[in-house]
């Protein structure tokens, strides 16, 4: 075998790996590959039992046909606005908490955190028959949080992307020298001004790397958006839109795989922007 | 130390007494409220929206709740163990069960395998093939579940897709039998999350100072010495993390299988914990039944959470 760093390592060895290395990656792209393909085939091109790798033909039919079907166009946004107050919230609610939880000593601190890690581990599925009901007494009481509403997507995921965040965070903040909290405290800074101008933007990329856990999984719902919009279909999510393609008799295979497009593209864009700081991120959270 | 100056500063006037009165270390900066202040937002969204119906799901499952329950139709009666001893008298749930931890099982070892050994390759080329893997990587995580679940769906179509036909493998449905449905959700979940291995495993082992490595291979340890007696122990919380958060997740699998195999398969036959109590539940009404299946996944995974905490104590981590 190889040594373990690259100088060391032998020619013909390296550049087998490398070789191998980039097969992989295309194996590991090609359904992305196919599935952006597909969705600029014509018709009778996804529907061929020849499929070729190709198209010398592009259209933009199954696109048009994703777009006028119902409101694709609003579920996106739906999502979008579903994913983004999740985001938002729970960056600055896990601020604040891991905030608590690794610069203050106090009772139940190591209680709290453990339940913090235990309720990361708690299956979120096993709760949509509680949620269910949950969502339907309290849509009661406030209209605008109950079943069938956007509310009813964006709580439960806040409480699901919390424990997590908080607990990768609590890495970046402890890494915050205690120095700089006295000297800002000495400057005469106050509590809450050191916590938003001083430490905030410092965490900030850790706050980068969560916020994409809390997307994905907010962007990915399936189930929540399957159980909770049961009637109100103009609040309904991407995932929803993507199965009407699916048909008993024959599924609308290029409007699935140009729904999925459009679906997981501003997800790619997401990741390809924070990509440096998701794996800086997440060596700072596990070296931790 | 400063601590005292903090004390004066901030917990003065307020409760001036908070740091002495305990027996340890003061809360630095602020009275003994402000951390709670901090933690109010999130402690109140995870007491409504996580334990509150955790209470909730563990009631159902001691309730008879079915449709005319729900609709106020029929009172609720308190059933005791009932929904639970029928539960457990019924043959599926057995084998939901088993089929769901071997999956599991299978869905965390081909992960590791995979994401551990991608990893290992990316220390050992150069920069562009490199990012080429981790751009492939990156794109398959980001992938929604849906999406991946249909593509996935689509590349293996019997007469469409074209993995059977660069395979030889005809109009096969691989949908159609169990093991060949089992095995077809599997990939997808290891395309889908094998890039967090990698690229946690990889930040982990680029961690390790490369004068320890040389120095091993200076005093002679083999490759298979160095990598068992100085990374693999360095690596080993890293390879906690990923085990357990693999574990976690693929035993709660819910859109791949729902939607490759439309919704457990034919005659449930790809059935997992997750996608039976949504059935028991949504499909069939049986709200206790669901719940009580419920019940049994926070089970399992609160005992898998038991050993995660115990292996953190052990390699000493500081909470």
């Amino acid at each position: 075998m190889a040594t373990a760093r690259t100088p060391l390592i032998r020619r013909p060895w390296r550049l087998a790996a490398e070789a191998g290395a980039l097969l992989l990656a295309a194996a590991v792209a090609f359904p992305l590959y196919w599935m952006v393909l597909s969705a600029f085939k014509p018709a009778g091109e996804v529907q061929s039992t020849e499929p070729l790798p190709w198209t010398l033909h592009p259209s933009l039919d199954a696109f048009r046909r994703v777009f006028q079907q119902q409101d694709f166009g609003r579920y996106f946004l739906n999502s979008l606005f579903v994913a983004g107050v999740v985001v938002i919230a729970s960056a600055v609610i896990a601020f604040l908490a891991a905030t608590a939880v690794t610069r203050f000593r106090f009772r139940f601190r190591t209680t709290l955190l453990i339940m913090f890690l235990v309720a990361q581990m708690v299956p979120v599925e096993a709760l949509t028959i509680p949620l269910f009901f949950l969502m339907r007494d309290v849509g009661d009481a406030v209209p605008g949080i109950g079943l069938n509403t956007l509310g009813s997507l964006i709580l439960p995921h806040l409480a699901f992307s919390l424990p997590f965040a908080i607990w990768m965070l609590r890495g970046f903040v402890k890494a915050v020298p205690e120095a700089l909290e006295e000297a800002a405290c000495l400057d005469g800074a106050s509590r809450s001004r050191f916590l938003w101008q001083i430490l905030f933007p410092l965490v900030f990329p850790g706050l980068v790397a969560t916020s994409v856990f809390s997307f994905i999984s907010t962007w990915n719902d399936f189930l929540f958006a399957k159980s909770f919009i049961i009637s109100a279909t103009e609040n309904s999510t991407l995932p929803m839109a993507l199965l009407v393609f699916f048909k008993p008799d024959e599924n609308d295979w290029g409007g699935i795989m140009a729904a999925s497009t459009v679906m997981t593209v501003p997800v790619l864009v997401f990741f390809v922007l924070v990509q440096r700081r998701l794996v800086s991120g997440l060596g700072g959270a596990v070296k931790d | 130390m400063t601590l005292t100056v903090k004390e004066a500063r901030a917990g003065g006037g307020r409760t001036p007494l908070t740091g002495a009165r305990r027996g340890r270390p003061p809360s630095r900066r602020g009275s003994r409220w402000t951390p709670w202040l901090y933690l109010a937002p999130a402690l109140v969204v995870l007491g409504g929206l996580l334990v509150y119906p955790i209470y909730q799901l563990g009631l159902i499952s001691f309730l008879q709740y079915t449709q005319a329950q729900v609709s106020g139709g029929e009172p609720t009666s308190f059933q005791g163990l009932a929904n639970y001893a029928e539960l457990f008298g019924d043959g599926q749930f057995w084998q939901v069960l088993l089929a769901t931890v071997l999956f599991a099982a299978a869905c965390v070892v081909c992960t590791l395998a995979v994401g551990c050994s991608f990893a290992v390759l990316l220390t050992r080329i150069r920069a562009v093939p490199r990012l080429a893997l981790m751009l492939a990587a990156l794109g398959a995580w980001a992938t929604p579940a849906i999406t991946g679940s249909t593509v996935w769906v689509f590349l293996f179509d019997p007469d469409f897709g074209p993995v059977n036909r660069v395979l030889g493998l005809g109009d096969l449905s691989w949908t159609y039998g169990r093991y060949s449905a089992f095995a077809l959700v599997l990939m997808e979940v290891v395309w889908c999350s094998f890039p967090f291995v990698m690229v946690t495993v990889y930040a982990g082992i680029r961690a390790i100072p490369g004068e320890v490595l040389e120095a091993a291979a200076l005093d002679g340890a083999s490759q298979w010495r160095i990598w068992r007696s100085v990374m693999a122990p360095m690596l080993r919380p890293i390879l906690v993390v990923v085990t357990i958060q693999s574990v976690i997740w693929d035993f709660k699998v819910f859109t791949q299988i729902y939607v490759m195999t439309n919704g457990g398969g034919i005659a449930g036959q790809n059935l997992v914990l997750n996608v039976y109590a949504y059935q028991k539940a949504f499909a069939s009404s049986q709200y206790s039944l669901g719940s009580a299946i419920g019940i049994v996944m926070l089970l399992v995974l609160l005992a898998v959470t038991l050993v995660y905490l115990r292996l953190l104590r052990r390699q000493g981590e500081e909470l």
